[in-house]
């Protein structure tokens, strides 16, 4: 059952320099307790993606220029402000990468939190705290009480990104968006997040969207995986077909940029660069940097296709019906 | 020479911060009055249609009229002629001021935040001491101190602006001491004399110049209240201050008197003041690429 | 009790500033005039009788020894004889006091009052109108010269319009209320006289925004360029995308953030207020230190003049410290 649907989003960016298409016909679904994966560079677009579906945007110098966002039944897109305000932290929440700053350094972790139930529930102090220190109790905090009245800066960052957690989904939300929440976390800290929040979001039946270019994340915690580039999707499909058979040339290199502790040549990286969006190359947006550009890629733009029932590819090199494997002539990696 | 200019990094930069400037209506505007003020100052004597000592006690106090643009003063001196020759004596205070505080303050700047430790700490206790006390309340009491002359005001006020040259030299010369070159320098055997002359100083230079421009205002702000209360320029010397002072008297029924030395002091400030702000603007280094 | 911890510490580091400030004064009424003993007797005075000046007060003797009798004498609160009435300062002072507070009260009133809302509303609405006319306003603000603003006040609202008194506190019809506090505008209403209050009202609203307007332009350029940069934060987001609406975003998470520059920025004013009183207190012949220091500067009242500056840089240092007291409470990330 789908839970949310982003159909056709497009996003540009004015600036002094001019405009650019930050996110072009981005289409994404996300079902009833799944974890879908947004993967991608740096730029992509990830991000925008996930701001769009809160309209986090400002709208001068960001305007969405065509598509919609449905969740549930309503177009987030055309709502009006106040029910976003109601659906924002309460229907759909959202983490953020940077604890150190995501988090009012003025005001107790209590004062924040309580913030979020008493716009969304209303409830008196004691209950609200309640609800607050259940919640942190829920994400392993160790003596939430105390936490409550502590400052942002007197925790560390795993202590904070935990709190984060626990305040987007304090008011049981139905879809939990995570902005890279590891990256900027300790390596020994970002499994142990990473586990609570896979395992409260599956407890809850909570879907989420994990943003993240870290493709070890997507393998250990997604059921879903989306591949974004240069504004664009370029390739949608459940985790393991993914990795065993990834169809677009984008995808391919991205895994075979993945360090591997057996392989002993050195390391492998996608030749070129991203494009400026400004002046993004004309058709495939991928097509300078392909390895297997055909005539069509730098004049046609490819649609993002079902090649599969659930694998979605858009390349002019994926023949409709090609099984996976079969693609396009392809050197070896 | 064309080649020394193009390799010269300073005159470069001094390049690039011009065509910024042009870029900015608003900077640009302060610089036209600056321009303006400083045309006046430089060439009040060919410019004013009248001499500003000139008495002629048969045109007293004359509303604005065709002859006499500003109006008349209580001795028939010509108000636009002298509001003229202020300029000279404002832009005049406001240049020697700068250089003796900037000077100085720059320079004792430098030597805390480059030995540090306990000089620094002494250097800046005396400049918090100064900066205890209001700059009008201090320069007042220096100058009536001093005893009520244009020079003695001039000196007071330069005494009340040296902290804070001080203070934000010191700030750079702490970052700049812990750069490459200056360990460089030391290697190579230069003096601690020679090493914030000529290495410290210079690095503190686009801060310097912003400060100044933003103070020049303040302190002819500073030096113009300080005759309004007599302390600075005496009458008949063509101050504004003094002028509005004198004014003063004849406010009710002649309102030109007081009006326009006023008007000009304020335009000129603000034009300092634009300036200043464009060029903070400019300096900051995320701006120049 | 850290916090009573770090205001004595505070207090600790104000010491030696405190003993720098009388040093100054002293400097500068003993050390600098050519003949202290002149400016003291005023310049009207006969040789003889600035020989006895000179004996009686020490002058002839070495200067720290000089600077010994100086400080005993402040301990006392002896500030000296003003030439031009023959009181003690102290005396003088004191009488002028309260009707300088009260110009200076309702100054700062205006500035955070009209300030604080300006800045926050030219955050908001950045590169609106509204944003627009107050970086004008702004730049009119700290370019002013409060002397001949004062001038044009008078000249519009008094001379022609006739819409407000020329100057002093009260309207001479009038007798002074009953001391309670001295200042009028609450003695007036301690009185339960509402007519006087009114009167008194009229009289100081030209000198109070005469005096205030320097620092409300600089009290809103703080605010506003303080809510911009807190605006741009991260945390803002994270307020957004839980649902907080706009408002309590910009009046609560952004506002306390920008509270310390502006707490700070208040702090300095104040001291600068405390000069700029001198001016406006002359122009609208309001009864209070700043047109009694300018009346002695006029008569070359030395002894009259520094005890002003005394006690003003006493009263500045004492705000700079509260205000650091309040920065502590205001940030929680200062170690006490």
């Amino acid at each position: 059952m789908t839970l949310l649907k982003i159909d056709r989003l497009s996003v540009s960016f004015t600036n002094y320099q001019g405009t650019s298409s930050v996110l072009d016909r981005v289409s994404l679904t996300i079902g009833r307790g799944q974890i879908l994966g947004l993967v991608g560079e740096s730029g992509c677009g990830k991000s925008v993606t996930a701001r769009t579906i809160l309209r986090l945007i400002p709208q001068p110098p960001g305007n969405i220029t065509a598509g919609a966002i449905l969740f549930k039944d309503e177009d987030l897109l055309k709502v009006s402000p106040r029910r976003m305000r109601q659906i924002r932290g309460n229907e759909i929440s959202m983490i953020f990468q940077e604890p150190m700053s995501s988090l009012n350094p003025v005001f107790t972790v209590g004062n924040q939190m309580r913030e979020v139930v008493w716009i969304h529930r209303k409830l008196k102090r004691r209950e609200a705290d309640a609800m607050c220190v259940e919640m942190l109790h829920q994400v392993q905090m160790p003596d939430p009480e105390a936490v409550l009245k502590k400052y942002p800066h007197e925790l560390s960052g795993g202590m904070r990104q935990r709190v984060m957690v626990a305040m987007e989904l304090v008011c049981a939300p139905e879809l939990l968006i995570a902005d890279e929440p590891t990256t900027a976390l300790d390596v020994t800290i970002q499994g142990q997040v990473l586990a609570i929040l896979t395992a409260l979001t599956r407890e809850r039946n909570i879907s989420v969207l994990m943003i993240t270019h870290d493709m070890g994340v997507v393998a250990q915690v997604c059921d879903r995986v989306a591949v974004m580039y240069a504004g664009r999707v370029v390739e949608a499909a459940p985790v393991q077909e993914l990795f065993a058979g990834p169809m677009h040339p984008y995808t391919r290199g991205l895994i075979a940029s993945i360090p591997s502790m057996d392989a002993n040549d050195s390391l492998y990286s996608i030749p070129g660069s991203v494009p400026t969006l400004i002046d993004p190359p004309p058709g495939c947006r991928f097509h300078p940097r392909c390895t297997v550009r055909l005539d069509a890629c730098d004049r046609q733009v490819p649609e993002l296709r079902w090649i599969t029932p659930e694998h979605q590819v858009a390349c002019h090199g994926v023949p409709i019906g090609g099984r996976k494997g079969e693609a396009a002539s392809a050197p070896g990696y | 020479m064309k080649t020394f200019l193009k390799n010269n990094s300073k005159w470069q930069e001094f390049l690039l911060t011009a065509r910024l400037l042009r870029q900015n209506p608003i900077a640009m505007a302060g610089v036209v009055i600056l321009t303006i003020m400083t045309l006046l100052a430089l060439c009040a004597d060919f410019l004013a249609p009248f001499d500003p000592i000139r008495l002629s006690l048969s045109e007293r106090l004359q509303a604005p009229g065709l002859s006499h643009w500003f109006g008349t003063d209580e001795m028939g001196r010509d108000i636009l002629s002298r509001v003229m020759f202020g300029a000279r004596i404002s832009l005049r205070i406001g240049f020697i001021v700068i250089l003796v505080s900037g000077g100085m303050g720059s320079i004792i700047g430098a030597v805390a935040g480059y030995y540090g430790g306990r000089v620094d700490n002494i250097i800046m206790r005396l400049m918090d001491v100064i900066l205890s006390f209001p700059s009008l309340v201090l320069a007042m009491a220096l100058a009536a101190a001093m005893g009520p002359s244009l020079n003695n005001a001039i000196m007071a006020v330069a005494f009340v602006m040296i902290p804070k040259f001080a203070r934000m030299v010191r700030g750079d010369a702490l970052a700049v001491k812990e750069m490459q070159f200056i360990s460089a320098a030391r290697i190579s055997g230069a003096g601690n004399g020679w090493i914030i002359f000529n290495h410290i100083l210079p690095n503190c230079l686009n801060s310097v110049i912003v400060l100044a421009t933003l103070t020049l205002g303040d302190t002819i702000l500073i030096a113009a209240s300080l005759s309004f209360i007599g302390l600075g320029a005496q009458p008949p010397t063509p101050e504004w201050g003094a002028m509005i002072s004198v004014g003063r008297k004849f406010l009710m029924d002649q309102w030109w008197y007081a009006t326009f030395p006023g008007l000009f002091i304020l335009v000129t400030v603000i034009g300092f003041n634009i300036l200043g702000d464009a060029l903070r603007d400019i300096m900051d280094p995320r701006i120049r690429r | 009790m850290r916090i009573l911890q770090y205001i004595l510490k505070r207090l600790i580091y104000m010491l030696p500033v405190l003993f720098g400030v009388t040093v100054m004064v002293f400097v500068i009424s003993h050390a600098i005039p050519g003949d202290p003993a002149k400016m003291i007797a005023g310049p009207k005075a006969s040789r003889q009788a600035v020989d006895n000046i000179r004996k009686q007060h020490g002058l002839d003797k070495p200067l720290p020894v000089q600077y010994l009798r100086f400080v005993s004498g402040l301990v006392k609160g002896d500030l000296g004889i003003s030439i031009r009435n023959h009181r003690p300062v102290t005396h003088d002072l004191n009488d002028f006091f309260p009707a300088t507070l009260e110009l200076t009260l309702a100054s700062i009133m205006i500035c955070l009052g009209v300030g604080i809302p300006l800045g926050i509303i030219s955050a908001v609405r950045r590169n609106h109108l509204t944003d627009h006319l107050t970086r004008i306003f702004s730049v009119f603000g700290v370019s002013m010269p409060v002397f001949w603003l004062g001038l044009m006040l008078l000249l519009l609202f008094y001379r022609n319009l006739g819409w407000l008194p020329g100057s002093g506190r009260l309207d001479i019809d009038f007798s002074p209320p009953v001391y309670v506090t001295g200042l009028y505008l609450i003695d007036t209403l301690l009185e339960g006289r509402i007519d006087k209050f009114f009167n008194v009202a009229s009289h100081i609203v030209l000198p109070a925004f005469c005096l205030s307007y320097v620092y409300l332009a600089i009290v809103t350029r703080i605010v506003r360029s303080s809510m911009i940069e807190v605006l741009g934060q991260e945390f803002i987001i994270t307020a957004r995308a839980n649902g907080v609406s706009e408002w309590m975003i910009v009046l609560k998470h952004a506002f306390k953030n920008s509270l310390i520059p502006t707490v700070t920025i208040t702090g300095l004013s104040f001291g600068e207020l405390l000069g700029g009183a001198i001016l406006t207190e002359t122009i609208f012949g309001w009864p209070g230190m700043g047109k009694y220091v300018v009346d002695s500067v006029n008569y070359l009242d030395f002894p009259a003049i520094m005890g002003f500056t005394l006690i003003v840089a006493l009263v500045y240092v004492s705000i700079n410290l509260f205000v650091d007291v309040l920065y502590a409470f205001l940030n929680p990330k200062i170690t006490y």
